[in-house]
Order: structure tokens, then sequence, then C-alpha cells
């Protein structure tokens, strides 16, 4: 971490793009003094305040070569997400990050790349995808398993059928209920997994909901995929993104600082813990 | 590791180490007695302290009691020491300000704190201090309130000669006697005080209060006094070292028996002096052109502590009570390499409901249908 974790810094809205109901992307440029580039790897993640409301964790979607901007995907869950998706180019937000470990690029370069994400779609595993599609000779096959509880929490329809096929890309969508119109699977993400075949150069990055997570880790394992080529990324709590505030404390961890992307050989003892 | 000065101050001479501190610019703190208990306030010398008093505190209850020894540190803690002095309980972090173009500008409000000399500090507030120093003290970006109020900080320790019945700093390795951290340590008897040097900056005001040596008799009556101490601890931890022993007893059904008693209040958690646990919010102003943004303690025992929509982890009391435990004596270990418990036995004596996790914890640590 090159910059000072206590105090924020002033991004402007450069464009907004709605991509579902409640899912909107903001393009940020950081304003004020530029000496210091803002500069993070996939899975890092940003403190994103709105004046007068507060701050949220939010991963960085967009490629860490686009020097003179950022993306962050949003949700809208509550007060400030929902204030946020009322903003639009030329309004400022604050910024203070980016914070974490992010996912391991460069130690998963040359490798089958498989991403699973479920839940409410995923946004730190974006960044991974646009990640290696951008550099799509420097890794080996990519397969990408999405599960949404709902065909309408599905966004980036046409994003996931452009991607699939491209460079040998397979993207496979499944949804917990199904329903008219819907042409990917029904049932859990897990059953997404017999689609793709553990080689010793797969490494899986995970993303969802805790019983997710593991259900989809115990599937890859008895697959054969060593512990070591299995990461997962954790949602917590975070006031101070930068150790000190206690809120994502999960065990002897502090999420905010050696997370929240984690080794999940080095994490499993604390997962799956009710109330952990 | 500076070489220890020792010598003898009458009590008489005692307010010499007010006067001494003043002339060296410390604003000076020392236990006075506020609403029934004892806290840390400025004061001008020996005469705004009690005397002779005693704190009879047991799980729940904490109560105050005139003594007949003139002694001025004849009692073991109050509710808090040093943590708040270093840890704010509400800061401002900075204030951002909305331009008419819409331009957000951000400025620190960095606190400009006098120099603080702290009279009556205890061994287990001590080794608090060192574990918070580790705690926001550590990184490049060390944080920056605590940091500039620790700089300049002159800390006067007291032996205990009067552990509370709650006290257990004996079994945690951490008291009665002051180890280190200090600047002068204190050892009170019915004649005065031996004052020994911790440092530097103590040496050099024990050379400008030109002591004589204390006699061997002092000497050793100072010991037997701390021998008594030591031996009047009744309650103890099982173990200096709880790694994995309550982590890896998530289940125990001994939990659900804590969590019957437990308000979920967070008095403990305020009165722990290693509790360090804060959240951030924002004060915007009517105006709407700027807004503070400030930080408050918060407590693991609170809903909001755990929340990420739609609702807290750690929903119940049962697994907030968890967190909190296997935090102090077991995650420590593990971030800061030691146990979070100084054994100051503050949570035991503020507890409402008069939880003693010294009865508990050979419970958890036990079979589950264990007796
Ligand atoms: C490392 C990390 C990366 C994230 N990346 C993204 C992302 O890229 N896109 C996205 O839409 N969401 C992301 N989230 C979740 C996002 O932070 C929450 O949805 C957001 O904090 C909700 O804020 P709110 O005020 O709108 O909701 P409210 O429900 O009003 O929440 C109140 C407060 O609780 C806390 N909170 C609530 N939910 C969460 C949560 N899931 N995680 C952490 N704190 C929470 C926040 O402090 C919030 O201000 C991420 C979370 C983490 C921890
Ligand atoms: S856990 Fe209790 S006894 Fe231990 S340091 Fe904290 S308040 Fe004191
Ligand atoms: S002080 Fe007692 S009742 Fe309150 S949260 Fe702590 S253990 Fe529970
Ligand atoms: S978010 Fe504050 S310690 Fe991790």
């Amino acid at each position: 971490m090159d910059t000072d974790p206590h105090f924020p810094r002033a991004a402007i809205i450069r464009d907004r793009i709605q991509e579902a109901p409640t899912v909107f992307t903001l393009r940020l440029e950081p304003e004020g003094d530029t000496s210091v580039p803002f500069r993070f790897t996939p899975g890092q993640f940003n403190m994103v305040g709105v004046m007068g409301l507060g701050e949220v964790p939010l991963s960085i979607v967009s490629d860490p070569s686009d020097l003179d901007f950022f993306d962050h995907t949003v949700r809208i869950v509550g007060r400030v997400t929902g204030a946020m998706a009322r903003m639009g180019p030329g309004d400022r937000v604050s910024i203070r990050g980016p914070f974490g470990n992010g996912w391991p690029m460069d130690a998963t370069r040359g490798r089958d790349i498989v991403l699973v994400s479920g839940g409410l779609g995923c946004a730190p595993l974006v960044s991974v995808v646009n990640y290696v599609v951008r550099r799509r000779e420097d890794f080996g096959a990519l397969t990408v398993l999405h599960g949404v509880k709902n065909p309408r929490d599905l966004f980036w329809k046409e994003r996931f059928s452009r991607l699939n096929g491209i460079g040998g890309t397979r993207v496979f969508l499944t949804s917990d209920t199904g329903g008219s119109g819907w042409e990917g699977a029904v049932g859990p993400v897990t059953n997404l997994i017999e689609n793709i075949s553990v080689t010793k150069k797969t490494t899986a990055k995970i993303c969802g909901p805790e019983p997710m997570m593991i259900a989809t880790v115990r599937k890859l394992l008895d697959q054969g995929l060593a512990e070591e080529d299995l990461w997962v990324s954790l949602e917590r709590n975070m006031q101070c993104a930068a150790g000190f505030c206690g809120h994502c404390q999960l065990g002897e961890m502090f999420v905010c600082r050696s997370g929240p992307v984690f080794r999940y050989s080095e994490i499993k003892n604390r997962l799956g813990i009710r109330g952990l | 590791m500076t070489e220890e000065s020792r010598g003898f101050l009458e009590r008489e001479r005692f307010r010499e180490l007010f006067d001494r501190l003043v002339l060296r610019g410390y604003q000076t703190l020392a236990p006075v007695v506020r609403d029934g208990t004892i806290v840390y306030e400025e004061v001008s010398g020996p005469e705004d302290l009690p005397r002779g008093l005693r704190d009879l505190q047991t799980p729940g209850s904490y109560r105050l009691e005139a003594g007949e020894s003139g002694r001025f540190f004849s009692w073991a803690n109050g509710p808090q020491a040093l943590k708040p002095l270093l840890f704010a309980p509400r800061e401002i972090l900075w204030e951002t300000r909305r331009e008419s173009d819409g331009a957000l500008s951000f400025s620190s409000s960095s606190p400009s704190p006098r120099p603080l000399a702290v009279i009556g500090i205890r061994a287990c507030d001590l080794s608090a201090l060192a574990l918070s120093d580790r705690h926001f003290g550590k990184g490049p970006f060390p944080d920056p309130g605590y940091a500039l109020r620790r700089r300049d900080l002159f800390l006067v320790a007291v032996d205990c000669s009067h552990p509370a019945d709650t006290c257990f700093c004996v079994s945690t390795g951490d008291g009665p006697e002051a180890q280190s951290g200090f600047d002068l340590a204190l050892g009170e008897l019915d004649s005065g005080f031996l004052v020994r040097s911790g440092s530097e900056k103590g040496r050099e005001l024990l050379r400008e209060l030109s002591l004589p040596p204390p006699e061997s008799s002092m000497e050793e009556a100072l010991k037997r006094q701390a021998d008594q101490a030591r031996s009047s601890q009744t309650r103890r931890l099982p173990s200096r070292n709880l790694r994995n022993a309550l982590a890896s007893r998530p289940d125990h059904p001994h939990w659900n028996n804590l969590a019957a008693r437990c308000l979920s209040c967070g008095n403990c958690t305020s009165v722990c002096p290693t509790c360090f646990c804060f959240s951030e919010r924002e004060e915007p102003a009517l105006d709407g052109h700027s807004s503070l943004h400030l930080r408050e303690w918060d407590s693991c025992f609170t809903a909001g502590h755990s929340y990420i929509h739609p609702g807290p982890l750690r929903g119940e009391t049962r697994f907030r009570y968890r967190q909190w435990l296997t935090h102090k004596l077991d995650y420590w270990h593990d971030q800061y390499g030691r146990s979070g418990c100084v054994g100051c036995g503050r949570c035991l004596s503020w507890c409402p409901v008069g939880i003693d996790f010294t009865e508990d914890l050979p419970l958890l640590l036990g079979e589950p249908d264990g007796h």
C-alpha cells in the first residue's frame, strides 16, 4: 500500500452505465494530486464515500493497465449504494484505497482459470474476467461458471454471450429457479462443475455467499483440485479497511488486510462456522 | 535499555514530582474520585488525590471505601486508564467540503495535544499499552491520532499493593509490579515512595529530584508487599496461552450458558484496555456543504459490528460473546504474539450481570458434558 489509508481523495464520475435495474457501473477519475498514480491489482477494493452518508467497500472491476480511470460496479442494497445510484457524470465521491491483496494474477499466469461465482453477481471476479480476456495469450483455458437465484438477477447477459467461444473461453450460466426464456441450466452453480475437467494446470477462483463457496470447494476438491489452487474472496463489514477498526475480523485475520482474497488452504478452518 | 536509577521520595516531597512535570510542560493527570469511581483527571498536586481509598470489586459491582492509611495508591483500578487518553472515544478523522463548483476538498483536523503525564498507571495498564502500540502503531501508516498522542506521554507507574478481588494479573504475567513501559515507577510505603526509572526521560527527572538512595529495609518491605499482593489474587486463567483452545470449540454448549446471561451491552468491551474496535460515520452539516467523518468506539456486542447486507453475521449473543472471548484469549496470539487479556478484571466488575469468565473458562475447555 503506497497511499495513506487514513485520508480520502476526490474522484469525479465520468460515466455511468445502468447494467440492470439495480446494478450500475461508475467510471471514476481521481482528482487533485495525481502525482501518486492510482495502481491496483484485480480483486483489490476501494472505500468509496458519499459526502454526508458514509463509505462502502467496492471492488475495482476495470483493468489495472487503464491508468486514467477505474470502474466500480455497484448493486443497490441500502443507504450508500442507493445514494450512489442517483449520482451521475460530474458528481464527486471520496476514495480511499486501493486496499487488500487481490487475486494472484501473476502467480497464475499460464494456468487454466476456472471462475465460479454465485449469488448476486460477483464484482471481485469481474475484474479477473476482464484481466484474462485482455491478456488471452498469458493464460490457458478460461471457464466462467456463474449462478443466479433468479433469471432476472442476471446482468451482463450480452457480455457473457459475447465472451463465450472467444479464445476458447467458455461461459456456463445457471439459475436456481429457471423460468420462461431462460437458456442456461437450472439448479445450483455447483452443478456446472461437471462441465470442466480439473488438471494439474487448473486454478479456481471463487466468490459468492459462504455456503455456495463451501459447496463449490468440496466439489472441486472431489474432482482432484489441490487446496493450494483454490482461491476465495470474502466479504465482511469494513470501516477502516486498514487493519485497525476490527470489524472485518474472521478468526485471527483482518480480512481487509490479509484478504479479501485467500488461498483456500489458509482459511479453511474459519469457513462454514455460523456466526464466526 | 537504559540503566535504572533509584531513589527514595518522602511523602512530604511528593509535590516535587508534580512540579517537575509542570516545569517540563506536561499536563499532569492523576487519579481522582468522580461519581463513585476513580478516573484520571488534571491535577495540580498531591492534595487533589484521594488518600486511604480502597476499591471493593466483585463481579458485577464496584464500590469505593474510605480507609485508614494515608496512602495514595491503596486501590487497584477504575473503569478506564490510558485507553481513552490515546484512542479517543470520539475523533474527527477529516472534514469534507463541497465547493460551489461541486468539487470536494478534505481537511484533516489532527489534534494538537499537549504532552501528557499520567501518574498512577498500573502494571496491567502498561501491558495493555504495549499491546495497543502494536495494534495502532503497525505498518507503514500507523493510526495518526493515536501516534500523535502517544509520542509525548510521560508515565509514572505505581506497583499494586492492594489488588482488587477481581484482579488476576499474576496469572496473565502482567503484574502486580510494573515491569516495563514506564518512565518512572513508584513503590509506595507509609513513609513515601521508592522511585525507579524506566527510561532516559525518567532518569533525567529523577536526577533533578536528587533523592537519597533507598534503604535496604525499604526494598525488603516493598518486596514483602508485592509478595502479599501476589498471593492475595485468587482468580486465574487456566493457561496464559489459549491459542486454538477456544477457536477449536465454537460449538461448545457452554457458549449458550454464557449467552443466556450476557445482555450484549458491551460494557466489557468499553472498559477493557485492549479492546480496539471503532466504527466510522458521517455527521453532515445542516447546510449540506460540509460533513465531518468521525470515528467512535464500537463493540463486537452490537448488531452493526458484523452487519453485511441483509443482516448481521453475529445476530445472536452467543456468537458475539464467543467472538469477544475467543478474540481476546485466542486470536490475539496470532495477531500480536500474546493473549489480549492483561488480567485487570475490569470486565468482571463492570458487567451488569457479573459474568466472570475465569469461572467459565474451565467449563469451556472441559468436555461438553463434564461437571
Ligand atoms: C471487499 C468488498 C468488496 C465489495 N465489492 C462490491 C462491489 O464491487 N460491488 C457491490 O455492489 N458491492 C460490493 N461489496 C458489498 C458492498 O460493500 C455493500 O453492498 C455495501 O456496503 C452496502 O452499503 P449500503 O449502505 O448501501 O447498505 P446498507 O444495507 O444500508 O448497509 C449499511 C452499512 O453496512 C455495511 N454493509 C452492508 N452490507 C455490506 C457488505 N455486503 N459488505 C460490507 N459492508 C456492508 C456498510 O458499512 C454499509 O454502509 C463489497 C464488499 C466488500 C467487503
Ligand atoms: S478481558 Fe477483562 S480482565 Fe482481561 S484485560 Fe480486558 S477487561 Fe481486563
Ligand atoms: S459486560 Fe457482561 S452483559 Fe455486557 S456484553 Fe460484556 S459480558 Fe455481556
Ligand atoms: S476493515 Fe477495519 S480492520 Fe479491517
